[in-house]
């Protein structure tokens, strides 16, 4: 699984003589390094403005890091990805303790359901839903619930050894 | 033969806000830690500021749950779970339970020298012996 960061990219065409301050264009964008990040920030901006890598610069790019890496958030995800058949849009929820974490599971949950890989996926906007009244999805209400408990009622032991004098016990 | 039977559910240990478990993986295992937070079906917030746990993001799955709970409000900070874990004597209840005396034993029983493997063989040798004496009266 590739381990993901957040890159702010930051990128403009390159200055001219009738256009010395060319226009600043800022991105956040999710990639396993830099040279994807950056990569990616050409990709997503030739769709958006007429700036190509050949005629701009990249004037910098860093890691945005968690402000808060132990609270459990919820989180909106709006996806648009190619199907065999398609393009579709999509709108998802996810639970974690980070951004980074979130469009993480979504590229695994996309590859697992839809057979999307991360080159057919374009991650539109990533929110955090503040408001507990905000969450859509039943798989991500269900864990908002008060009092929430569930046991662990099958589990497998792994033992280290080959061989086994009995059978392992899946009570837990 | 009577045809009702009675069905009743299992005693499981529950995943819940205030359960103590036990780390099996990573840096910080065979640590106590309590649940903090539920993320998903699959993974908690844990934290174990007595213990020395960092607070994580952690995999139900290299995770032990134990018989032990405590009150503890949905997502705690660090410093509320430290107060609440001595309120109610985590740590002592755990080291006075049989299961944490045996992890004691068995890492007690690993760091033995080749001499005291010696003696623990003998001791047990004598117990052996007094044990089936007292029997063989019986």
């Amino acid at each position: 699984m590739l381990a993901f960061k957040e890159y702010q990219v930051i990128g403009r065409r390159l200055p001219t003589e009738s256009v010395p301050e060319p226009k600043l264009f800022r991105m956040r964008v999710f990639a396993p390094n830099e040279v994807v990040a950056k990569s990616r920030y050409w990709y997503f901006l030739q769709k958006l403005h007429k700036v190509k890598r050949s005629s701009g610069e990249i004037v910098s790019v860093n890691v945005i890091s968690e402000a808060h890496p132990t609270k459990v958030k919820n989180f909106g995800v709006w996806v648009r990805y190619d199907s065999r058949s398609g393009t579709h849009n999509m709108y998802k929820e996810i639970r974690d303790v980070t951004r980074v974490g979130a469009v993480e599971s979504l590229y695994q949950d996309m590859a697992a359901r839809h057979r999307a890989r991360f080159r057919s996926i374009h991650i539109l906007k990533v929110v955090e839903l503040e408001k507990t009244a905000d969450v859509k999805r039943p798989y991500i209400k269900q864990f908002l619930t008060k009092d929430l408990k569930f046991p662990l009622p099958h589990r497998i032991q792994k033992s280290s050894s080959i061989f086994a004098y009995k059978r392992p016990s899946t009570f837990y | 033969m009577s045809t009702d039977s009675s069905v009743k559910a299992s005693n499981w240990r529950l995943v819940e806000v205030g359960r103590v478990v036990l780390v099996k993986k990573g840096p910080s295992s065979g640590k106590l830690a309590a649940i903090v937070e539920i993320i998903d079906n699959k993974r908690v917030l844990i934290d174990g500021p007595e213990t020395g746990v960092p607070r994580q993001a952690f995999s139900l799955g290299h995770v032990v749950l134990t018989p032990l709970t405590f009150d503890l409000p949905r997502g705690s900070r660090t410093s509320t779970v430290s107060k609440k874990w001595i309120a109610s004597n985590v740590t002592e209840k755990w080291t006075s339970s049989s299961w944490a005396k045996k992890i004691a034993q068995l890492e007690r029983r690993s760091a033995l020298t080749d001499f005291e493997r010696f003696q623990v063989m003998v001791l047990r040798k004598q117990k052996r012996y007094a044990v089936k004496k007292a029997i063989a009266k019986a």
